[in-house]
């Protein structure tokens, strides 16, 4: 049985289409609002033009198809699965199909972003009725050529044909279909015919990446561009005071240094010498509020200790079940800021003329990018177009503007095109950080079950727990709370890849394996039990599912030989519900001359349709290898106000020698898909944890984990 | 400002640059070969990485002026076509994620397997040990060094 549905593309003027003069047609829709059946008009119907679009489908009289994929690609895939979804409707041959990176449009609200895994969630539908519209158009043109019925002809690989068998190829009624009125009900296909949703599509731009193509930020150069080295404050919240920049300017190669803000800009003819340039300056900073580490544990330790929290979530009552409760248990855990650090560092490109700014570079909101330079330099957002490169990873860095901000200020008071280069260190310590964190949780057990959970979050600025209260295990304990606390600092903090959930994840997941061993039960199994509870909730703010987690976690133990017998191999398991995905990961941990070494990782996704499964194998190894990575070496802290990690040399990220092997399975099922670039993470740390705990009976609480070991002596 | 001749991918280039000027902003910043990357600057992470005579060397820390009758092979150079086995290996397993490492792992890689052909995977292990991959594609550059061993033997 076919599925008809009705668009929202035509009625809302989502879609339109032209003849191209070079020949061949042109679909534009705007992507994001399609997404939206609610969403307003933007403008005027009757005004309406391509600038009004951020996707676009041309298709040349020759039949070759170009998708202009309106998504910032950050390493996530995006780029080449969102193409694959209109090419699979459109029904032509992927080998047929070019992907380009569309361009932002700032005339109208068009709102591109990369986050939160949710790319492919959000355009699935919109996608997919894009296509297929385009489809049923080339159809309707060709059935006028043949003067038949519409309905007795079929399209398939780029070729629509009629009844007798006649054939005509898209390229052959492009110029008629561009101009034919936009159906308003289409045909999409059953997940049983699709030929490129579900089959591997390697990544769109790797010819590029391995001969060396310009493709990132760092790589775009323009006529007359000067590169900017910044100085900034060397602790958060510092204010200049002076600066003496007389032997910059003797560097060869720099040819203007200014001040703005409480920063100051090195321009110069090569990336080099603007570095040297920078590096030669003397400045001097204001007294400051001395951050550290250490003030920051006793601080979030006090918020734990006192009062004063915000009540997120409330099932039951908590205090009740502790009094009755045969046993409390209560754990703090405890994670430290992180850096992103993105391989490429930050970097932007900006020209300030007085009829226009141009902005090119790395970023996952160039939307709110041109809003801000926009109030920055007081013009107006139609006069601002930015264009985004691929990105050296994003992570969540590239969310926040201010390397583009400041690449937008450096050229409009230096009147020229400009580029503002991150060092490595200049990355690292003027970061946008995951916060610092403390969990600390508390369970009642009473008579075999978990019968009160109260966990408190206190974070360094933003809160992280607070917006996921209605995760496991809400719904599944009758006797359930979660407090929020926080304290307001300088250092600036942002969104980490699967933000809220990256250390929460471990730290929840380690607490149930120790409740799983007080109550003498196998830990896949308490958590398929508690799960029961919320199968068929009507708590309408439950946001995972019981039965979809029950699922992902019986293939996990199935795959991963849960509880095998095997000679100095010790397991751990942890399930993780995350960006509408349902994940679950059996760690496997053995002792190398006393050192815990994690060898393999099976994990088990719900994401729905797998619609690209080469990129989604890759992204769920890449999310559980960081997610290891992290929780085992990454460590950041501040003294006087200042990160005390700079570069490489002291900041440990995870290397091949201690990656494990990561073997990947998905739920099969006919479910629209959901993301892939975060929920891999958050379940590898307590795998991991619990793992080592099988491993040595040492109970990990404090990221990173080699600390911990190396305090209590396990690690030398 | 002093001026070198490099001998790059077979030609030779003249270039006008400060004497310790690394050969990785020479490339990229004066002959407009920006597919050797810059991550760290202090030779931590092999996203630079070039050959030096045949060596996998990070271009951060070589000065231009100490490199006039050497050879280096930077990405660009590596193949005519694109078509190196460790290149075509690359594409086959889909290494990449973001990409931006992948051309330091290619010349690692490159390096490492003109010397040993038969690499067990301790060997290739720790040979790409020094390459960082932020987004954590691993496992699939180990597979893609494996692949890229069968291709050349």
């Amino acid at each position: 049985m076919k599925t008809q549905i009705k668009t929202n593309l035509s009625r809302r003027n989502f879609l339109k289409t032209s003849v191209l003069a070079s020949g061949g047609m042109l679909i534009g829709f705007n992507f994001l609002q399609a997404c939206k059946p609610e969403a307003k008009m933007p403008v005027d119907i009757a005004s309406l033009n391509f600038n009004d679009f951020n996707a676009f489908i041309k298709i040349s009289d020759e039949g070759y198809v170009t998708i202009y994929s309106p998504n910032p690609e950050i390493g996530q895939g995006v780029k080449t699965s969102m193409p694959m979804i209109i090419a699979e409707e459109l029904d032509v041959e992927w080998n047929k199909v070019n992907v380009a990176q569309g361009a932002l449009d700032t005339k109208n609200f068009t709102r591109q972003v990369a986050g939160g895994s949710q790319s492919i969630r959000q355009g699935w539908d919109a996608l997919r009725q894009t296509g297929a519209t385009a489809k049923q158009m080339l159809i309707n043109a060709a059935a006028v050529k043949w003067n038949v019925d519409a309905s007795t002809c079929t399209a398939s690989k780029g070729t629509i044909t009629n009844a007798n068998g006649d054939t005509l190829s898209y390229g052959d009624v492009v110029k008629e279909a561009a101009v034919l009125e936009v159906p308003e009900n289409v045909t999409l296909k059953e997940t049983t015919e699709y030929t490129i949703i579900g089959k591997d599509a390697v990544n769109v731009d790797i010819d590029k990446i391995i001969t060396g193509k310009p493709l990132f930020g760092l790589d775009y150069k323009a006529e007359n561009m000067l590169i900017a080295s910044v100085l900034r404050p060397p602790s958060f919240g510092q204010k200049l005071e002076s600066f003496d920049d007389s032997k910059a300017k003797e560097v060869s190669g720099v040819v203007n240094v200014l001040k703005f803000g409480d920063k100051v800009a090195v321009l110069a003819n090569s990336t080099w010498a603007a570095m040297k340039g920078k590096k030669a300056i003397t400045a001097k900073w204001s007294d400051n509020k001395p951050e550290s580490t250490k003030n920051h544990n006793k601080i979030l330790t006090d918020i734990l200790d006192g009062k004063k929290f915000n009540t997120r979530r409330e099932d039951g009552d908590v205090n009740k079940a502790f009094s009755e409760a045969d046993k409390v248990i209560e754990r703090t855990y405890h994670s430290p800021f992180l850096p992103h650090n993105c391989l490429e560092p930050m970097n932007f490109y900006a020209n300030v003329t007085a009829d226009k700014v141009h902005l090119v570079g790395p970023i996952q909101t160039p939307q709110w990018t041109v809003n801000r330079v926009a109030q920055l330099l007081e013009r107006k957002v139609e006069e601002i177009h930015c264009e985004m490169t691929r990105m050296g990873g994003g992570f969540g860095r590239r969310l926040y503007g201010d390397f583009a901000l400041e690449a937008a200020e450096i050229s409009s008071l230096a009147s020229t095109p400009i580029k503002v280069v991150f060092s490595r260190e200049d990355d690292m310590t003027a970061g946008t950080y995951r916060p610092a964190i403390k969990y600390r949780i508390k369970a009642a057990l009473k008579e075999g079950k978990v019968t009160g959970y109260h966990l408190k979050e206190a974070a360094i600025n933003g809160n992280m727990y607070g917006l996921i209260p209605n995760f496991f295990p809400a719904g599944c304990i009758p006797n359930y709370k979660v407090d929020t606390g926080n304290y307001k600092s300088n250092i600036t903090t942002g969104a980490w890849r699967a933000p809220y959930t990256n250390f929460l994840a471990f730290a929840e997941q380690s607490f149930f394996n120790e409740i799983a061993n007080e109550l003498g039960k196998d830990h896949t199994n308490l958590v398929l039990e508690l799960l029961q509870n919320v199968k068929g909730t009507t708590d309408k703010r439950i946001e995972y599912s019981g039965q979809r987690m029950e699922d992902t976690i019986k293939l996990v133990k199935e795959k991963a030989n849960w509880g095998k017998k095997e000679e100095g191999v010790y397991q751990g398991f942890a399930a993780y519900y995350s960006h509408n995905t349902h994940v679950a990961e059996v760690a496997e941990v053995v002792l190398k001359d006393g050192y815990p070494v994690v060898q393999k990782v099976t994990a088990a996704v719900d994401c729905g349709i797998v619609v690209n499964p080469t990129g989604a194998v890759n992204q769920v190894q890449g999310g559980v290898i960081d997610g290891i990575g992290h929780a085992m070496y990454g460590d950041f802290s501040f003294k006087d106000g200042k990160p005390e990690f700079q570069n490489f040399d002291k900041y440990r990220l995870i290397r091949m020698q201690e990656t494990p092997q990561v073997d990947v399975h998905f739920v099969q099922n006919d479910k629209s898909p959901t993301g892939l670039g975060e929920p891999g993470l958050p379940p590898a740390g307590g795998a991991v944890a619990n793992a080592i705990h099988n491993a040595l009976g040492q109970r990990l609480y404090s990221q990173p984990f080699v600390n911990q070991l190396k305090k209590s002596n396990v690690l030398g | 400002m002093p001026n070198y001749t490099l001998h790059i991918n077979g030609k030779e280039r003249s270039v006008t640059a400060d004497a310790d000027t690394p050969l990785l902003w020479v490339l990229r910043d004066e002959l407009d070969m920006v597919g050797t990357k810059f991550g760290c600057g202090i030779a931590q992470c092999g996203a630079c990485t070039v050959h030096i005579d045949g060596v996998a060397t990070r271009s951060c820390q070589m000065q231009v002026s100490i490199l006039d009758d050497v050879k280096i092979t930077t990405i660009e150079g590596l193949s005519e076509d694109g078509k190196h086995p460790v290149q075509e290996a690359w594409k086959e397993i889909d290494v990449p994620q973001c990409g931006y490492c992948q051309a330091g792992q290619i010349m690692t890689a490159s390096a490492f397997l003109a010397e040993n052909k038969n690499p067990s995977s301790e060997e290739i292990r720790e040979a790409m040990h020094g390459n960082i991959c932020r987004c954590a594609s691993y496992n699939r550059i180990e597979k893609a060094v494996k692949v890229a061993a069968e291709k050349m033997s």
